[in-house]
């Protein structure tokens, strides 16, 4: 079985996020970069299930050259193969994304069983790269997963709904889009992380289409309320404060 | 708990609640202060400082006494606020040359009365049975190392501090005080104890009339006497709204968390095998629970802007734990594996958190410590270890309180950069080199290369004609030697012949021709400038006045009478030596080393008169100081000066104004060096006119340059002069350094009462002078000694006073007309006799060694007839 996750390169932001002067993005000029939550999930699962089930596991992202940090990072977390869908550097839209990932999927070597993706970025938030992706390459896709296993040709899936869950069965390949929580991503081991700063990642450039038609006018950050907190004693000394609270502030008992 | 007002005013207000802030606190309380404010701009017990993510272990020893007792103290509080592990460390050498740099810190370890011992790789794998013993060659076993939790000693001090300030408890039975988190309610009528202020942001700090009035937050505003900056690497920030400097930049240390690693498994706590130091690699392995942490500095420095570090609200981590910068440790991650593969290579194992984790990095690498001379009553506690803080907060609560500390910390003041060293650009490339210094084989004699050149007097560029090595103290080029003198070694052959070095590491930064130059001026005349020194000029009709109070020596002498003399602390402790010439009725000429001349300046300028009737008048920018000295001085300085140079015209130990050439300049009748001669001091831009004119008129004397080698140490140490920081410091008091000649005077003085006592008793030890007997070592090498080794008794023990100090090596340096290589060391009353036996240990073995001198008396021309001559 071969898999494929695809993430994305976003700032690691803190509980305040700072934007730029001209409010187009996010100021990260002391920020670190990560993938977003939900995808490494993906990867995390893509990984487990070549492990069990045998095949190749594949990290692409579609991002600047920068983005080649979280592909070593895939790679250090086991990945197998990774390919970075190099861009201009612009913010690319979903649609745009999404037809540039299914033409790589369309002309690979590998035939991939599984496509994961997260559920939606940590960033833009656009919920549509995964199913446009599957509706683009034919292939059946079932969204917002927290739980997934493989069975011979079937994707048994699992979603999270108010009061239950429900439950899924997909042939495959098919794409299937993730939620945090779906596994424990791994570490990546010490020797892992450098075998992959030497591994091979091929690059390709995908034509940019612009067939996204929405605009971004500028970004908002909302205020914030501060917040703060109040010890209210250490050991148990602290039980008569806390219970207080609990029954007078909260009511909870 | 809701936004709150501070206390409107305060004795002092402390700005930082990491381990120094906290510290501070503490020994503040335990010193008599009662009314104190601890503010931090992020939340408690972890502000978001370098206290949050250090890695928390304390090897205590280094090649720097003072640092070596800083931690040790710190140890000693860590473990009486429960909170230190004894883990010992070990530092593993994978290169020979590191096996001997081992062996300078058994060496160190000795000096400075801490227990160390080199260890076979073998015994390595018995300590830390995980470490690659294929890679190294041998270990430095330190035992008193372990490891601290500086957020929970934090607590436990500002606990102690409130309760011994408000009153509750006596400072003696402060160890039963319960930490509650330092979060007691303030209550603003009434003043007192210690009020703690997380989520403050201090806005500004008033100044005026350079005086620190108060602290403007953004929940109210304190007046205060004093305040105190103990924000890490925001503290230049801090010192800038009050106008001064803080010269120190945020650097990246690079640390990563591996776990969980199966073999810590089946051991219980934080931390049960050593720390590992793999040196040359400039990294560390360290246990932490299940986790193997491991810290670099062996990536290339990376430098932030104070005004980039995020704020707590922005930073994912904490301010001072941006992401890992990858490729930066690449490097580091291979070592890694290769020193500890097999807690590396476990399968479950993987990188939890990597972090540049954020630290203060000076142009020194040192702390920065003391009052800063701009402004009356603030203060910096910045670029302080985890290791040293508890130990720092105490020794600056002593000198806040009482004007000394009792371990000696002059080495870190603040001051020392002052006026030319506190530059953004200076601080980025000192810090830059001086990160890569870190682990790193230092030679004591090293110099930095950056920066420079900095300050050079007028006679910089005839001397760099003259092939001129130059050497830098605080800022200022000075040759150290000149290689066109190489021909001397020809001409003194014989005479050098036992006395070069043929070590490398002996010979590094060093070369025989300073000998031959000390030969040559004690023969016929040399010429030395600029010395560096830093002077100025005390002015006013209180000035003979004051002069009586700082100094010991008597100050109501004859205008134109230079007098050397201790500046003493109250506990009659070394603050400076330096000499004092009474240039006027009301007007005295201060003239002191450069390397410690802004610490110095910072003492005369905080001891002024308040009602204004003494100015001090810096003159280190305007003059210039050629030193002309020897047998034949007095034929060169006569045949260009206008005056009457004789002995009967110009005596020894007095100043005058003469003119040499064209130049008009001003002559000191003094020497250094042990030899007659004149200081000649002149206006900076005339200065190269009056090398000229001597070097010109010299030239029928073979007048040569000498260096700063013949200067500061083979010509003093052969005339037993003592050096400031070397000989002189707090911990010797001038009856044990010999420099008893001025008696008790009757007018009041500074560390009067401390210094007649010290006079009345026994020496607890005594400044001695010794020679080395036999330089040979096992291996056939002549090896010199450079200063720091320890001296020990016939035994091999290590020798120590009655109060507890150690006797080693406070100099050393060969007296080419002794023909010996000479050590001063302090050694207690049954060793200081003339002619006793002792030993020296120099890498790793031991030397034969004679007490030549006990006491001040030259070794060298001991009646001082060249001076009088």
């Amino acid at each position: 079985m071969n898999t494929l996750a695809c993430v994305k390169r976003v700032p690691d932001t803190g509980a305040k996020i700072v934007l730029t002067d001209d409010q187009q993005g996010i100021d990260t000029s002391t920020l670190g970069f990560t993938m977003s939550p939900h995808e490494e999930c993906a990867l995390e699962e893509a990984v487990q299930l070549t492990e069990a089930h045998g095949g190749t596991a594949t990290v692409l992202t579609l991002g600047s050259e920068e983005a080649d940090e979280q592909l070593r990072t895939g790679l250090a977390m086991e990945a197998d193969d990774a390919v970075l869908l190099e861009t201009d550097g612009e913010e690319w839209g979903p649609v745009d994304t999404a037809s540039a990932i299914a033409d790589y999927v369309r002309d690979a070597d590998a035939d991939f069983d599984v496509l994961l993706f997260g559920n939606e970025s940590a960033d833009a938030g656009n919920y549509q790269v995964g199913v446009t992706v599957a509706n683009q390459l034919g292939l059946p896709c079932v969204t917002g997963i927290k739980n997934l296993d493989v069975e011979d040709d079937t994707v048994v899936a699992k979603r999270e709904v108010s009061g239950g869950e429900e439950v899924y069965e997909v042939e495959l390949p098919a794409v299937v889009t993730v939620k945090e929580g779906l596994n424990e991503p791994r570490y990546p081991s010490v020797r892992s992380k450098m075998e992959a700063q030497k591994q091979e990642v091929p690059s390709v450039q995908p034509e940019h289409r612009g067939a996204d038609t929405l605009e971004r006018i500028r970004l908002d950050a909302p205020e914030q309320e501060d917040s703060e907190a109040e010890i209210l004693g250490e050991s148990a000394d602290a039980v008569d404060d806390v219970v207080e609270v609990l029954r007078e502030d909260l009511e909870v008992l | 708990m809701s936004s709150r007002d501070l206390p409107e005013t305060a004795e002092t207000v402390i700005l930082g609640a990491g381990i120094v802030g906290n510290s501070l606190a503490y020994h503040l309380a335990r010193y008599g202060r009662e009314d104190m404010v601890l503010i931090d701009k992020g939340p408690l017990p972890d502000p978001g400082g370098s206290t949050g993510h250090a890695s928390n272990f304390l090897m205590p020893v280094e090649h720097s006494k003072e640092m070596t007792h800083l931690t040790r103290r710190s140890i000693e509080q860590y473990k009486e606020f429960d909170t230190f592990t004894n883990s010992g460390g070990i530092e593993v050498a994978r290169t020979e040359e590191r096996v001997e740099e081992l062996k300078r810190r058994v060496q160190s370890a000795k000096a400075w009365g801490e227990p160390g011992e080199l260890l076979t790789p073998e015994e390595v794998e018995e300590m830390v049975p995980y470490v690659n013993t294929d890679l190294i060659k041998a270990g430095f076993h330190s035992p008193g190392a372990g490891t601290c939790d500086p957020l929970r000693a934090g607590e436990v001090m500002r606990a102690r501090a409130d309760a011994i300030a408000s009153g509750e408890v006596d400072p003696d039975e402060v160890s039963e005080v319960e930490p509650d988190g330092g979060t007691a309610a303030v209550d603003q009528e009434s003043a007192g104890g210690l009020t703690v202020s997380p989520n403050t942001e201090v806005l500004d700090l008033h100044v005026e009339g350079g005086e620190i009035q108060s602290v403007e937050t953004d929940r109210g505003t304190v007046d205060a006497d004093e305040v105190i900056i103990a924000a890490g690497l925001w503290s230049p920030k801090l010192a800038q709204m009050a106008g001064v400097e803080i010269p120190l930049t945020p650097a990246v240390h690079q640390m990563v968390s591996v776990g969980p690693i199966s073999f810590f498994e089946d051991y219980e706590g934080e931390i049960s095998f050593p720390v590992v130091r793999d040196m040359d690699t400039q990294m560390y392995e360290r246990q932490h629970g299940n986790d193997l942490e491991v810290g670099s500095y062996q990536h290339r420095p990376i430098l932030w802007d104070v005004e980039d570090v995020p704020s707590i609200d922005e930073a994912p981590l904490s301010p001072t734990q941006p992401p890992l910068t990858e490729d930066a440790f690449e490097q580091s991650m291979a070592d890694a594996l290769d020193m500890v593969p097999e807690l590396l290579d476990d399968p479950d194992a993987g990188v939890r958190h990597e972090i540049d984790g954020l630290l203060s990095q000076t142009p020194d690498g040192g702390p920065l410590l003391g009052q800063l001379q701009d402004v009356d009553g603030l203060w910096s506690a910045a670029a302080i270890w985890i290791k040293e803080a508890p130990a720092i907060g105490e020794a600056l609560a002593q000198q806040i309180t009482r004007g000394w500390s009792d371990i000696d910390i002059h080495a870190s003041d603040v001051n020392r950069f002052y006026e030319y060293g506190n530059s953004r650009e200076f601080v980025k490339n000192r810090s830059a080199e001086g990160f890569q210094k870190i682990y790193g084989i230092v030679h004591p004699h090293e110099q930095w290369q950056t920066s420079r050149p900095l300050r050079t007097s007028p006679f910089y560029h005839r001397q760099d004609d003259l092939d001129a090595r130059f050497f830098e103290a605080a800022g200022w080029e000075r040759p150290q030697w000149f290689e066109s003198n190489r021909d001397l070694l020809t001409e003194y052959n014989s005479e050098l012949a036992d006395l070069t070095r043929p070590n490398e590491w002996d010979s590094r930064w060093w070369s025989p021709i300073i000998l031959a130059e000390h030969l040559h001026m004690r023969d016929n005349v040399a010429m030395v400038g600029d010395m560096g020194f830093t002077i100025f000029d005390l002015v006013g009709p209180g000035a003979t006045e004051y002069a009586e109070r700082m100094a010991v020596g008597r100050m109501d002498v004859d205008v134109g009478k230079s007098v050397y003399t201790p500046i003493l602390a109250e506990n009659g402790g070394f603050v400076s030596d330096l000499s004092v010439v009474r240039i006027g009725e009301n007007r005295y000429r201060v003239i002191t080393g450069g390397g410690m001349g802004g610490s110095d300046k910072a003492w005369f300028r905080d001891h002024l008169p308040e009602d204004g009737s003494v100015q001090l008048v810096d003159q280190t920018s305007s003059l210039c100081t050629l030193g002309v000295w020897g047998p034949n001085a007095r034929d060169l300085v006569d045949s260009v000066a206008e005056e009457d140079m004789s002995h009967e015209a110009f005596p020894p130990y007095t100043a005058q104004k003469i003119t040499i050439g064209e130049v008009d300049a001003w002559a000191l009748r003094i020497s250094y060096v042990g030899e007659l001669g004149w200081e000649i001091y002149a206006p900076m831009e005339q200065g190269q006119r009056l090398w000229d004119t001597l070097w010109e008129a010299g030239q029928k004397h073979d007048v040569r340059p000498a260096g700063m080698g013949v200067y500061g140490t083979t010509a003093r140490m052969e005339k037993g002069y003592r050096l400031f920081g070397h000989e002189l410091e707090l911990e010797y008091n001038p009856a044990e350094a010999g420099l008893t000649f001025h008696g008790v005077k009757d007018t009041d003085f500074v560390g009067k009462e401390a210094y007649a006592q010290a006079l009345d008793e026994e020496n607890a030890a005594t400044l001695c002078t010794l020679s080395v007997d036999d330089h040979m070592s096992e291996d056939g090498e002549r090896r010199f000694m450079l200063g720091n080794e320890p001296i020990l008794d016939q035994d091999g023990e290590v020798i120590v006073d009655e109060e507890g100090r150690e006797s080693y090596v406070t100099s050393a340096g060969t007296g080419a007309s002794v023909g010996k290589h000479l050590l001063m060391a302090y050694l207690p009353p049954e060793h200081a006799e003339e002619g006793e036996q002792l030993q020296v240990e120099y890498m790793g073995e031991h030397y034969p060694v004679t007490v030549e001198v006990a006491g001040s008396r030259p070794l060298f021309d001991p009646e001082n007839e060249r001076i009088r001559s």
